[in-house]
């Protein structure tokens, strides 16, 4: 008893260890971007590796989405002769909860993996320590640029999911089901309020911070050669999904 | 000069360095000989500014680099070069940007100075133009080290600090960087420490030698008074004796 006290006791000093562990990189790594010199061209570079990258992926998990919920919002309302509310529920369901929840889920399976392997390789060939041995931060040539293309990228991508979304279940409820294309998209201005929009921002702008912090961290941290890397691009994808769902409840219960 | 003084470091409890002290003469290349995990690559990351010692101090010029904050250490880390064991190549980067990297970063030379000074390291390593257009992972391993010490060499540092710099090549290979090391040396006249097992290739490029046992140096001095040093460890170590490596 006395034993399995200690270990949870050790499991739980562990993680608010490296819960503040991952806070104090985080601010470290947003407050190199105020510290010249700033790295545009690094950020742009980034950009492109997490945001340009995820589009394809962000567009076909969109389209199939909104075709789903079309699908499925359509026989369900048809019960209730309320079909045309359809519009309305794709969108709504899109911009407050899939677009933000799923873009984030698949940038972390894309470009999080990605980012962790990228810099757990960098400190497992000691290219991080190099970069330190030429009085060049690792911290702001590495970290802070991948930081702030997932804060910008990922909430475009959500806005690219969302309208993809839409697009995909007017495909379906529209062209397929027949409802009239008008319903469609009245319902949805009618329902759709700019909170909905807010909120669905905050959310993405949170996942995006989230996403890359993890990942970024696991692999600043890596040890132990090519098992380690394998081990924290693990731990990212997980992580980053878990803390995804965390933060959409918490989100969530504050703008209902 | 660098002074290390005292210089003590654990790992999880496990003693590295046990009070280390050593000097390493200005202008001079100063090369540590123990067998693998013995702390050598530790004491060199140390002078590096790379790891926190527990205790003790490394003085470069009377100054103690632990000390040192942000526009000094800067300095300093302008000062200083490191060819890494596996070379620490960019592997994003070709080898052109791999050896003008330091010098894009830390200097506002114009481009054209910069491929100037990147094609003349690549002519003092022996390597091909054309090698210029590659990736690191396009290269073999004796490349790798040479571009690499091109890119140590591209900063003009004072201090260079070789962390075994011919582990896993072939023995012509290894001579021909070893060979790189003394004619650089001779015409840059930078401070070296040089940390190797590669016995007795390493006393061509050595003005001194230590040796490391247990997180200790047991022996320093020339090379011909390191091979004729009167420890049974060092005499053990230097032919290469198996009883050596379980003592």
């Amino acid at each position: 008893m006395v034993a399995l006290l200690r270990r949870l006791g050790c499991w739980a000093l562990g993680l608010v260890r490296e819960a503040g562990g991952m806070m104090l990189f985080l601010l470290e790594g947003l407050a190199l971007a105020f510290v010249p010199p700033f790295r545009f061209r690094r950020l742009l570079q980034e950009m492109y590796l997490i945001g340009v990258r995820s589009v394809l992926i962000i567009l076909l998990t969109a389209a199939f989405t909104g075709m789903i919920l079309a699908l499925q919002g359509f026989y369900t309302l048809k019960q209730y002769g309320s079909e045309g509310a359809l519009g309305s529920a794709v969108a709504l369901s899109l911009i407050r909860e899939m677009g933000p929840v799923l873009t984030a889920l698949m940038v972390s399976a894309r470009a999080g993996s990605a980012v962790t392997a990228e810099i757990g390789i960098m400190r497992i060939t000691e290219q991080l320590d190099a970069l330190d041995t030429m009085a060049v931060s690792p911290m702001q040539y590495v970290v802070m640029p991948k930081l702030l293309a997932g804060l910008i990228t990922v909430p475009l991508l959500t806005a690219i999911f969302d309208v993809m979304g839409i697009i995909g279940g007017y495909i379906v409820g529209v062209i397929l089901l027949g409802l009239s294309s008008g319903i469609y998209f009245s319902e949805m201005v009618r329902s759709v309020v700019p909170l909905d929009i807010n909120g669905g921002i905050v959310k993405s702008l949170v996942f995006g911070l989230t996403i890359i912090l993890v990942a970024c961290y696991k692999g600043y941290y890596t040890e132990h050669g090519a098992e380690g890397v394998s081990r924290a691009t693990n731990q990212t994808v997980v992580l980053s999904a878990v803390l995804i769902l965390a933060w959409d409840y918490l989100l969530t219960s504050f703008f209902m | 000069m660098i002074q290390i003084i005292d210089l003590c470091k654990s790992f999880n409890g496990q003693l590295v360095l046990d009070h280390v002290n050593l000097v390493l003469p200005k202008g001079k290349i100063t090369v540590v000989i123990g067998k693998s995990g013995v702390g050598k690559s530790v004491l060199l990351k140390h002078i590096a500014g790379l790891l926190k010692p527990d205790a003790g101090r490394v003085l470069v010029e009377g100054r103690d680099i632990n000390h040192l904050r942000g526009r000094e250490l800067y300095d300093y880390k302008l000062r200083l070069a490191v060819l890494f064991q596996g070379g620490a190549l960019f592997d994003s980067l070709t080898v052109f940007e791999n050896i003008a990297f330091p010098l894009r970063e830390k200097t506002r030379l114009p481009e054209s100075e910069i491929a100037h000074r990147v094609r003349q390291r690549l002519e003092e390593m022996n390597l091909p133009p054309e090698v210029e257009y590659k990736f690191p992972d396009e290269l073999s391993g004796g490349m790798k080290k040479r571009v690499a010490f091109a890119r140590a060499m591209v900063q003009e540092p004072e201090i260079i600090l070789f962390d075994e710099p011919v582990t896993g090549l072939d023995p012509p290979m290894a001579s021909s960087v070893f060979h790189l090391i003394i004619k650089t040396h001779q015409d840059h006249g930078y401070t070296a420490l040089v940390v190797s097992h590669d016995i007795p290739e390493v006393f061509q490029v050595a003005d001194f030698v230590a040796m490391m046992h247990r997180g200790r140096i047991i022996a320093y001095g020339t090379p011909p008074e390191i091979q004729a040093h009167p420890d049974p460890l060092v005499q053990a170590f230097l032919h290469g004796e198996p009883d050596f490596l379980e003592a």
